[in-house]
């Protein structure tokens, strides 16, 4: 710990750090711009000037910048010095001389870092009157917009999207009066992470152009804590509504999991909620394939209750992207053995060999965050920027680790970031790649090993013999790739913190008990192996853990006539289900459905129930870590739309079965999964209870600026209407409230005094970048079993071989269209991918098919003509599919499937 | 030197050859393929050429493995860099103090409107290139304009529109513009542009 003076108090902090970050962790107001708390200091906008002073005596001082300064014990600094005050408002009036003073039609006015460090400087009054110069915006696609006239130059947008995220297709350009930052010519932008600019930069340049389309303040949006529901990793994220329209999602800093920034799926996938087709009202069809009629909420009950009122014969389908309640009340509708989780059966094998790798073995989950620290990691099978997009983000700084650590002889401080990035120049740290195809990371790859799944298999195995798993060696193993197992076990065993990422999108199961045993080996030899799974959807883990047999079984239990009525939560079954299963549930007497919207399950559904998205119901998911969090309802919905438990519950009730559904709110519905199943015990206590206040008072979810409460209603009733009472959370739909920081669960949005953008943060931190006030929210719900005896699996396939007349197929994953409820946003729609068949060049050569000519797939009994692209990094024999994109079929990968041209006709 | 436009600069339109893919070649092979040698390779394309080809840069880019932007950042940064092709004659324009407040500003819009030249720009019948300066250390002159190396002072609009006539008019190409592509082997500077608007 450091003792240091600022304007003459002193202050302990601690160790190592720069003048900026200790200023603000003590919550000091001390202007900033190029600083950001994820990516340290360049030095450059001069913003966050302090006067330093050798001793007390020293009266004089001189300037520095507390961002490049070490906070070192016995340092004496002002921050009010009125000097050092002129230099930090001088700084501001420079970079206004450019500056458009467009506040009112700017997006980002109201949450404008640069409004805020131009207030708190003290610069109030523009003496420039000369012209300034200006810029042609540059057209960036459907995401972000661009308007560069705002710009500053603190170099931040170039730093995270070059140096954090990857980005190629982005710099800085010109010079002097006339830098400009963007693209090298109009176009999309290609990182997938660009939605963070909007963040970063501290000015309107970036901003969202969703949210354009349906423009609202910061101060105007009512505001809840959530969850991200578009894969498996738990995001955290504050969604904002006005008018019952979801308006946007921003990050919702959480130290373990996502840190301070999102992926683009993650935050444009919103727009869902605000679709044409969604399922406002309760839907009857008196014949199957008949027209739906819109119905009352009590006739839809009485009609549900007829059906179900038949007894045993009912069974349940839940939903992987559906909450721990909502599944839970549809098992208690049925019964636990009469619960089907809604995934194909190899899915459920999948999901259970990952749970039990992370329950059963000594190796602890890894969070993101846990990721981003390690010094060696491992990825096998996982195209991460596909599947899990953020923990791609997360990897990729890890390739940093182990060589910042080697700078350290060279004296350079951990935050000088520039400094850092030009010691290290292009080196990265031990970062190996397994996978099928290419991958976005590659680039900042060790070394990648491309292989059909079974070869990987092989690899990984032999991988875990060289760390000492007792599992028998991998013979006949090419020579060159047995040398690099040998190289990527050196490489983690020597690391301090060593991760391997699997996942279940390979589809190999054997992949991830490989995987398992790698990191256990590292384990068992006192390496802290850490295991890091993707599991698909946002609730995956949860579900997992809840049970239930796989899709497969239901359609057993339909054939064997133990099922005639079927009960389908928040699930499109075409999506899990091939077509002779989906065939099978359309004939069954009787299909309720409950889902936001429509699909191929609620229209073949005889009766339908509105549910309420991840906006308009609170609800618990379970990442991939086995984090319970807590996800809490944004706005009330139009229409009839309620949460599915609450329409399970309604339906219990009306069968006469009040008793085993006496739960009438969130919070008891929690308790009793907690009771019910002691898996979920830590459910419950993951957030303050309904009760909860702050000096009597409800966390507001609207700002304490919200605007025009009387007028909003006013063609309506021009007397402003009882705010709507919430009987599921501490939260209220109103401003009125404490305005005091909440438990971390529940901090709907980031706002201090003179704070106005997502800067506020450090606001809220316990110190810069560290937990929250009050700690990380979200519980884990396994631990690993570091003393237990460990079982190696020894699967061994053998080497994979390409067949004459058959591809195997493998898929291959969209963060823009291959999950469900983000493809249906238009932003996303707009990126994703029409549906083709990936070949290598050479493959494609060998079976005389051209790029871009249509072939016929056939599969399982399935045939679907897609045109063929090529991916060049495929191995021979091997094609890929790309998975949940709209319009393709479900089918289990990998899958042998034969191919055979279009013939015209 | 200018500020050149951003957007899409002309792609190739030299005669001679096919987008220079073998021009470029050739100099990636100078300096064996090694992509912390992109400024001097980017010099003797534009020594080359005259200035950098679009498609160019793009061959570069894909040969070496930089990413495009950064090629552009770095033509754009050094004024010594040029993405379009040169005009015949070459008029430098003093938009500094001094000069601002004799009027440099409606001269700049008349030559624009005269030639339609774009600041930074060549016109389309590639006679000039128009690039307005800050300061050119001719105070007592203003306002100034250089053509071709040349200096002509105490300007008015439509003496300077005359001047640029007459110089559109005679036959000699401009041989200061064509000794200093020659030379443009030093290495690219960003010092000397002259000092910022006030
Ligand atoms: S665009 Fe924004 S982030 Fe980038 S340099 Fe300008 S002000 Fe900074
Ligand atoms: S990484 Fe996953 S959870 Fe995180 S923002 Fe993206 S889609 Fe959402
Ligand atoms: S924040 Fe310190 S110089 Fe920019
Ligand atoms: S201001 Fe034009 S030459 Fe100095």
């Amino acid at each position: 710990m450091a003792t240091i003076y600022i304007d003459n108090q002193p202050y302990v902090v601690k160790d190592g750090q720069n003048l900026l970050r200790a200023c603000l962790s003590l919550g000091f107001n001390l202007p900033y711009f190029c600083w950001h708390p994820a990516m340290n200091s360049v030095g450059a906008c001069r913003q966050c000037a302090v006067k330093q002073f050798k001793d007390e005596k020293d009266t004089k001082g001189r300037i520095v910048m507390a961002c490049m300064t070490l906070a070192a014990d016995g340092t004496r600094i002002s921050i009010d010095d009125p000097e050092v005050r002129r230099f930090r408002a001088g700084v501001i009036e420079f970079l206004m001389v450019n500056h458009p003073h467009d506040c009112p039609v700017c997006d980002e006015g109201g949450e404008c870092h640069l409004q805020d460090m131009t207030v708190m400087t003290g610069h109030n009054y523009r003496r420039f009157r000369f012209r300034k110069r200006t810029h042609r915006n540059q057209e960036l696609g459907p995401l972000v917009n661009h308007e560069m006239n705002r710009c500053i130059a603190c170099y931040r947008c170039l730093r995270f999207y070059r140096d954090y995220a990857g980005g190629r297709d982005f710099d800085v350009f010109q010079w002097h009066n006339y830098v400009y930052f963007g693209r090298q010519s109009d176009g999309v932008l290609e990182n997938e992470f660009s939605g963070n600019l909007v963040e970063v930069c501290p000015t309107g340049v970036f901003t969202d152009k969703t949210l354009k389309g349906h423009y609202t303040r910061k101060w105007d949006l009512q505001t809840a804590p959530s969850i991200c529901v578009h894969c498996g990793l738990g995001c955290n994220t504050i969604p904002g509504e006005r008018y019952g329209i979801l308006r946007r999602i921003r990050n919702r800093y959480h130290r373990e999991v996502n840190g301070y920034f999102l992926c683009d799926r993650g935050r444009y996938g919103y727009e869902f909620v605000n679709s044409p087709r969604r399922i406002r009202q309760p839907i009857f069809r008196s014949e199957r394939s008949g027209a739906a009629q819109p119905v009352e909420k009590q006739a839809a009950l009485e009609q549900a209750a007829k059906i179900l009122g038949s007894g045993e014969r009912v069974i349940g389908i839940g939903s992987s992207r559906a909450s721990l309640e909502a599944n839970f009340a549809l098992r208690t509708l049925v019964g636990a053995d009469r619960f089907y989780r809604g995934l194909a059966e190899a899915e459920c094998r999948l999901l259970d060999t990952a749970i039990a790798l992370l329950r059963d073995g000594p190796a602890p989950a890894a969070s993101m965050s846990d990721a981003a620290q390690s010094d060696a990691v491992l990825v096998l099978g996982e195209d991460l920027t596909n599947t899990a997009p953020m923990l791609a983000y997360s990897v990729r700084q890890s390739t940093l680790q182990r060589e910042i650590g080697l700078t350290k002889r060279l004296h350079v401080s951990w935050w000088d970031d520039a400094a850092i990035r030009q010691a290290l120049q292009e080196r990265r740290g031990p970062l190996y790649i397994a996978t099928p195809a290419a991958t976005k990371l590659d680039d900042v790859a060790t070394e990648v090993y491309r292989a059909a799944p079974d070869d990987l298999v092989r690899f990984a195995q032999a991988l875990a013999h060289a760390l000492g798993a007792e599992i028998p060696p991998v013979s006949a193993l090419p020579r060159k790739l047995a040398a690099l197992a040998d190289v990527v076990a050196e490489a983690l065993y020597l690391a301090r913190r060593p991760v391997v990422v699997c996942g279940t999108s390979s589809g190999s199961e054997s992949l991830l008990r490989a995987a398992g045993n790698v990191a256990w080996a590292l384990s068992a030899a006192e390496h802290r192996g850490q295991l890091c799974l993707v599991l698909p959807d946002c609730n995956s883990f949860g579900l997992g853990l809840l049970g239930g047999g796989s899709l497969a079984d239901a359609c057993r239990a339909i054939q064997e006539g133990k099922a005639e009525t079927v009960v389908v939560l928040e699930n499109d079954l075409s999506r899990h289900a091939d077509q002779a299963a989906l065939k099978l549930l359309d004939e069954v007497r009787h299909l309720v459905a409950l889902d936001y919207l429509e699909h191929a399950t609620t229209a073949a559904a005889e009766l339908v129930f509105p549910a309420a998205t991840f906006a308009e119901a609170n609800g618990t998911l379970v990442n991939n870590e086995g984090r319970a969090q807590r996800s809490y309802q944004v706005f009330v919905p139009q229409g009839k739309t309620q949460a599915s438990w609450r329409w399970l519950q309604e339906m219990m009730v009306a069968v006469g079965r009040q008793a085993e559904a006496s739960w009438r709110s969130f919070d008891e519905i929690t308790a009793a999964l907690a009771e019910a199943l002691p898996i979920f015990a830590a459910v419950k206590d993951i957030a303050p209870p309904e009760g909860f206040r702050m000096a009597g008072q409800r966390v507001p979810r609207q700002p304490h600026r919200y605007s025009g409460r009387t007028a909003m209603h006013a063609q309506a009733d021009v007397h402003e209407p009882t705010p709507l009472a919430d009987p599921d959370s501490p939260l209220s739909f109103s401003m009125e409230g404490s305005q005091r920081q909440p438990p971390p669960p529940l901090v709907p949005r980031f706002w201090a005094p003179g704070w106005n953008s997502m800067q506020a943060i450090t606001r809220f931190q316990e110190e810069v970048n560290g937990p929250l006030r009050g700690g990380d929210s979200g519980r884990r719900l396994i631990e690993p079993q570091p003393d237990a005896a460990i079982r190696y699996f020894s699967d061994l396939p053998a080497e994979f071989e390409p067949r004459p007349d058959e591809w195997l197929l493998v898929p291959v994953d969209h963060i823009f269209g291959s999950e469900e409820l983000s493809a249906l946003s238009p932003g996303i729609a707009q990126l994703t991918p029409a549906p083709y068949l990936a070949l290598s060049a050479s493959d494609a050569a060998g079976a005389n098919i051209q790029e871009g000519e249509k072939v016929v797939l056939a599969m399982d009994g399935l045939h679907q003509a897609l045109p063929v692209r090529f991916l060049p990094s495929l191995p021979r024999g091997v094609a890929g599919l790309p998975v949940g994109l709209p319009g393709m079929m479900h089918v289990t990968l990998p899958g042998w499937a034969k191919l055979s041209k279009v013939t015209a006709s | 030197m200018s500020q050149p436009q951003l957007g899409p600069p002309p792609t190739c339109q030299s005669p001679e050859h096919t987008c220079g893919v073998s021009v470029v070649h050739e100099i990636i092979e100078r300096y064996g393929g090694n992509p912390e040698m992109l400024i001097p390779m980017m010099q003797d394309i534009q020594a080359a050429e005259g200035y950098l080809p679009r498609e160019h840069l793009r061959t570069l880019g894909r040969e070496l493995g930089v990413p495009l932007s950064r090629i552009y950042g770095v033509a754009t940064f050094y004024a010594a860099f040029r993405l379009q092709p040169k005009g015949k004659h070459t008029i430098t324009l003093c938009m500094g103090t001094v000069c601002y407040l004799k009027g440099a500003d409606q001269i700049s819009a008349v030559i624009q409107d005269e030639f339609q030249v774009k600041p930074g720009g060549t016109s389309p019948d590639r006679k000039f290139t128009f690039a307005p300066v800050n300061c050119l250390g001719a105070c007592a002159l203003a306002p100034v304009m250089v053509v071709d190396g040349e200096y002509f002072g105490g300007l008015s609009a439509s003496s300077a529109v005359d001047i640029l006539q007459k110089i559109a008019s005679s036959k000699k190409p401009s041989e200061a513009v064509a000794k200093a592509d020659a030379k443009q082997k030093t290495a690219a500077q960003k010092n000397g542009r002259g000092s910022q608007n006030p």
